[in-house]
């Protein structure tokens, strides 16, 4: 009996090694950690469970009947907790026939999926990998369709992360594409759907697989990633750090602990935080900062369209999802960039019932040709559907700008904002005032001293908050240092917001 | 007594003196320019006038602005403070003309004091130590070396008009002072447009002590010891302490009685400073005298306990003063140090900007230590590009010089700045220099000690252990927490590993951590076992930007900030990234390939279409990584283009008044 029960330790143990010892090195050696490593880092220290661990290729073509197989064919999955929650993944093991993906390899990505549907929980990928097993033809390739499916139909039901530590191409790359986020590891991963060579071939362009899909380029020029780490390290208790913020499924509401700050306090800095001149840029993020608890703030692609913020903080020991036009970046203008990524993060969190806080300083959207040729009037359409398609409780606060079709845009109380305040600094208004006197007093163009007169006007009757607060566009005019109390006061009041979209089989969003 | 008084001045003097005049009962008017709208002074004071633009040239700077701001307002007299007006005769002279009180000394006073060689012939007159020199104009290279001959050598060639240094040249012997007369002539012509020299004995190694004096309208002066402003970086005082280390009773009485000769000879009627340069012999010699209040003037208050500002007023005011030499007595020793917003790493290039956060230390007397703290800022308020950088003036009293350095260096650990850089760090580490806390002082102290400016200075010894003992303790707090979130799985705890393994850095720190009761201990691993228990504990909560608490008994108090899974810490002059792993997760982070900092790209493109404003840098130029390339004007606001490393700019390609593309090459580095 106790053989029997030895060998159970044996297969174990073999199944650990992956593809052996000098692979886990080489692993090593490249930077990287192994697929059970970086688990046994993300998971809860003894919380992971593996499941397939004995599961083989079923394959004979080319040889591969006659080949080495190795038990866990190249991906890991399991379940486990971070900081006691639930969590699943799988991991793309490098070692083992370099994590390409078999018709058994894509049955264990399946199996963890369809649980952590089951389980109403999230899963988290983590992938190296080198594309569909060759030797095995369509079978792979049906494999990686019957992960796509599951992928979208989770889509919205559970939160699902995929991190990038290595190669992640062909094949591989349209599961990711398909989740919530999407991490990279710089210098060590890449991502694309044809790789260097085959662009070379086709095309004559000569690139490196870092230029063509590193961190560098996803991060910031391509938006396809949602951020990107130092390293392995760095990156999975990153990861650990997000999961905090989520939420484990749609209904299951967002996660709270008890927090250290006070919901009462007052930040007097905020009162100085508008510069005199209305055309000096001021860090919106120092709002962020002074209004979330114990100035906790994960950004969500931080690199990439740097004039519109998003991100993640918490108020009061919840959850609360941030949108924030930047006015040290292109003045905070809305683009065809800003406003997509600031329409999938409004998105996600009306998927997963975080409450979202809007800070609006916007001068308009951002006129020229190449962002009209670019699609600036779908792009923009996509924030503005994605905010007028809320349910969540939206609270909304114009610091300075709130220019134009911009304001209408930007959690508006048209639109669907629940509580919507302003600073006394607050210009709410079709344009800014230099613009607005070329227009209304075009006969007036010449004399100078009569523009400025018709300037300090408009200036005075429309460069504030108190037109929009007469009509009740505004809910209240509120200090600065009081913001947080605020806006706290009012996420409490919505805990309970219960708002519905009509019946239909689904909305049909710009895309 | 005066009903209302104005402050010609800003920042933290102004705040200073409406401190007193508030306490006397004294209404305050403050002025301020464009810059200053916003500023403490103003809030604090009763009144405020308006007197212009930013530059001081067009507003603090303005007799005529001065003297109708105080007509507009009633204000019976006006205190200087330092710098911009406070030692123009013609000042003093235009308020006695309107009828206004001048809370300073005479106008004949600051006149007789003004000039150095004219200050210098009174102080010989007045029997006062002089450094031996010929102070009359020399002729020839010839005249020179007798002189020199004369003083004993080695001496200091000097230029009469000058000042920084410039026209200034130190010969030991004859063929160098013949040299040495040549060439300080032609630059004092040169850079000064007077070639002028005078020669004097030059001090090896000198010490910058001064006197403080105090005088009435009725003739009676008395001094209030000495303050030592000896560590200075181009010839800028940064830490100044009272008493002297230097000086005993006898020296301390040999120089206020001459300091009050001086005072006495020119009809010195308000708070003034003799300075003077020490040897460390104990000789000492005249330098100039200073007809107004000093910066460092509260390290006098500590040791004093009189009020010279308000000593400064009531003698104004024609009140006889009320102290006699004998009542004088020092007590405790003072430390002052200089805070302000440069950036020490970057060889204390000045930062300005907005003070995101600003927490100095709490002020006030316990267990005979006493912070004060004198400052013009808030958080929130400007650094603004105008004027003198100065953020505070943080003053430690303390019993003994050891204990009020100890107590500087845990005041200036608990003094949180953000959003601009500052040179806390290089006061921290200044306070745990062995040579001053030995109080072997020169002038050169800082050139000496820091020949290659002041670098990042590695945890070390117990300043290491005490931070990671600290990073240790924040980590287990945030990790209490995070096992109290909500949605876990019933079945099963997280189980928590005591061992922690903390990076400061690049220094990998073994202990174990948990916690007892309020506190938290935590046993260092040395040699394989676990060390004797250290208890760490602190009141403090995550999202604080000050930890204090008591590390082993030890009262300590730290900067924390947040970073990418760590924090960073600062710490007696140690500033460091701390990461605090578990055993699996250190491992794991020393398989990591160690990366370079390197910022994207050589080029700095245009991020937006815009106009170029300007261009901050020259070609050829070492910049700084966060230092300002050139401003680009786009939507109508002002963005500004900041190195994201280090480099040499290779090429400019746009020019102030360019329209630019997006994506349009601004510059280009090497």
């Amino acid at each position: 009996m106790k053989d029997i029960l030895e060998k159970l330790e044996a297969r174990r143990e073999r199944a650990r090694q992956g593809g052996g010892q000098a692979r886990i090195d080489a692993q090593h050696k490249r930077g990287k950690l192994t697929a059970r490593e970086r688990i046994d880092l993300l998971m809860d220290k003894g919380s992971f469970e593996e499941f397939d661990m004995f599961v083989e290729h079923r394959a004979t073509d080319f040889g591969m009947d006659k080949g080495q197989k190795i038990p866990g064919d190249g991906v890991v999955i399991g379940w486990g907790t971070v900081n006691g929650r639930t969590v699943f993944v799988f991991a793309k093991d490098f070692t083992v026939f370099g994590g390409s993906l078999s018709e058994t390899h894509a049955q264990k990505i399946m199996k963890i999926q369809d649980m952590a549907m089951k389980a109403r929980a999230p899963i988290v990928g983590l992938f190296d990998a080198g594309g569909a097993r060759i030797q095995e033809g369509v079978a792979a390739l049906a494999g990686y369709a019957e992960v796509f499916k599951r992928n979208v139909v989770a889509s919205g039901v559970i939160p699902q992360i995929s991190v990038i530590m290595g190669p992640c191409a062909g094949g591989d790359v349209y599961s990711p594409a398909m989740t919530d986020f999407i991490f990279m590891v710089k210098d060590t991963s890449y991502m694309f759907v044809t790789g260097p060579d085959v662009v070379k071939t086709v095309t004559n362009e000569i690139v490196t697989a870092e230029e063509l899909g590193g961190a560098s380029v996803h991060a910031t020029k391509s938006s396809i990633a949602d951020g990107a780490y130092d390293n392995d390290v760095e990156t999975l208790l990153q990861m650990r750090r997000l999961i905090d913020f989520l939420p484990s499924s749609y209904s299951a509401g967002v996660p709270e602990w008890p927090s250290f700050d006070n919901i009462d306090r007052e930040e007097m800095s905020l009162d100085t935080l508008i510069p005199d001149n209305p055309n000096k840029p001021y860090d919106i993020k120092e709002l962020i900062l002074k209004v979330v608890d114990e100035g906790d703030f994960f950004e969500i692609q931080a690199a990439f369209a740097k004039n519109i913020v998003t991100g993640f903080g918490r108020i009061a020991g919840r959850t609360v999802g941030f949108v924030a036009n930047q006015p040290m970046v292109l003045a905070g203008v809305l683009d065809s960039d800003a406003s997509r990524k600031a329409a999938r993060f409004v998105r996600f969190c009306d998927a997963f019932e975080i409450p979202i806080v809007t800070f609006v300083d916007v001068p308009g959207f951002l006129p020229g040709t190449a962002q009209e040729y670019g699609g600036l009037i779908k792009h923009g359409a996509k924030l503005l559907f994605a905010y007028s398609q809320c349910t969540v409780p939206l609270v909304t606060c114009i610091t300075r700008k709130a220019f134009g079709g911009a304001f209408d845009v930007m959690a508006s109380k048209q639109i669907g904002g629940d509580v919507n305040y302003a600073w006394p600094t607050a210009q709410i208004a079709v344009m800014g005032a230099k613009g607005a006197v070329e227009i209304i007093f075009r006969a007036d163009i010449g004399d100078a001293d009569k523009i400025a007169a018709r300037t300090k006007e408009y200036e005075e009757k429309f460069l504030s908050p108190f037109i929009a607060a007469e009509r009740g566009y505004i809910d209240d005019v509120i200090m600065p240092h009081s913001t947080r109390r605020r806006i706290a006061r009012a996420l409490a009041m919505l805990r309970g917001k219960k708002a519905e979209m009509p019946a239909r089989k689904h909305d049909n969003l710009p895309l | 007594m005066f009903k209302r008084i104005l402050i010609a001045n800003r920042g933290e003097i102004a705040c200073r003196v409406i401190k007193t005049a508030r306490r006397m009962g004294i209404e305050t008017v403050a002025v301020y320019s464009d810059a200053d709208r916003d500023a403490l002074h103003v809030s604090m004071a009763d009144h405020a006038v308006h007197i212009g633009p930013a530059p001081a040239a067009e507003s603090y700077l303005v007799i005529e602005k001065i003297v109708a701001a105080c007509k507009a307002t009633g204000a019976q007299a006006v205190h200087p403070g330092y710098g911009f007006l406070s030692e123009r005769e013609a000042f003093a002279r235009a308020l006695a003309d309107a009828g206004i009180v001048f809370i300073g000394p005479n106008p004949v006073a600051i006149a007789a004091m003004g000039d150095k060689i004219e200050s210098k012939k009174a102080a010989a007159k007045a029997n006062v130590s002089t450094v031996p020199g010929h102070l009359g104009v020399i002729e020839d290279d010839a005249q020179a070396v007798k002189i020199a001959r004369e003083i004993g050598y080695p001496v200091m060639i000097k230029a009469s008009a000058g000042g920084g240094g410039k026209g200034m040249r130190i010969a030991h012997s004859e063929s160098e002072v013949a040299e040495g007369f040549a060439r300080a002539r032609s630059e004092a012509k040169s850079s000064f447009g007077d070639d002028r020299v005078f020669i004097e004995k030059f001090i090896v190694n000198p010490r910058h002590i001064e006197i403080q004096v105090l005088g009435d309208k009725h003739g009676n002066i008395i001094y209030l010891g000495e303050r030592e402003c000896s560590i200075q970086r181009r010839n800028q005082k940064v830490i100044e302490e009272a008493p002297s280390p230097l000086l005993d009773e006898a020296m301390r009485k040999k120089m206020g009685e001459q300091a009050v000769a001086l005072a006495r000879a020119v009809g010195y009627d308000s708070a003034g400073t003799v300075e003077f340069v020490a040897g460390q012999d104990k000789s000492f010699f005249f330098l100039e005298m200073n007809t107004r209040l000093q910066v460092e003037h509260p390290v006098t208050e500590l040791i004093t306990g009189i009020d010279l500002v308000e000593q400064m007023i009531r003698v104004a005011a024609g009140e006889k003063l009320a102290i006699r030499q004998g009542d004088v007595k020092l007590s405790g020793w003072a430390v002052e140090s200089r805070v302000y917003a440069e950036d020490p790493y970057r060889n204390f290039l000045p930062s300005t900007g907005r003070l995101t956060a600003y927490r100095p230390p709490a002020e006030g007397t316990h267990d005979g230590i006493t912070v004060r703290n004198d400052t013009g800022v808030y958080e929130g308020g400007e650094i603004s590009i105008f004027y003198d950088p100065m953020i505070a003036k943080l003053v430690t009293h303390a019993p003994t010089r050891i204990a009020a350095i100890d107590a500087q260096a845990h005041a200036l650990d608990a003094f949180a700045i953000d959003g601009i850089r500052h040179n806390i760090p290089f006061l921290s580490e200044l306070m745990h220099h062995p040579r001053w806390r030995d109080g072997r002082l020169s002038t050169g102290f800082i050139a000496e000690e820091f020949p290659e400016g002041f670098k990042q200075v590695a945890p070390d010894g117990e300043r290491a252990q005490i931070l990671a003992a600290v990073a240790a303790a924040i980590d287990l707090v945030q990790g209490e927490r995070k096992r109290r979130i909500s949605g876990q799985v019933v079945s099963r705890a997280v189980t928590r590993e005591r061992r922690r393994s903390v990076w400061l850095g690049e220094t990998q720190i073994e202990l174990a951590v948990q916690r007892e009761g309020n506190a938290i201990a935590v046993q260092f691993v040395e040699g394989g076992g676990e060390g004797r228990p250290l208890a760490v504990s602190s009141a403090w909560r995550p999202g604080e930007p000050v930890w204090s608490g008591t590390v082993g008994g030890k009262p300590v108090a730290m900067q924390v900030r947040m970073t990418v899974n760590g924090f960073a810490l600062s710490y007696r002059g140690v500033e460091v990234k701390a990461s605090v792993y578990t055993g699996r997760e250190a491992a794991a982070a020393r398989l990591m390939p160690v990366k370079a900092a390197t910022g994207s790209g050589k080029s700095v493109l245009c991020p937006m279409p815009g106009l170029v404003r300007a261009i901050a840098v020259v070609e050829g130029q070492e910049v700084k990584a966060g230092e300002t390339l050139a401003v680009v004007e786009a939507m109508k606001m002002e963005n500004v283009l900041r190195a994201e490393r280090d480099g040499v700019v290779k090429k400019i390609f746009a020019r102030p008044g360019d329209s630019l593309a997006v994506d349009a090459v601004i510059l280009e580095f090497a």
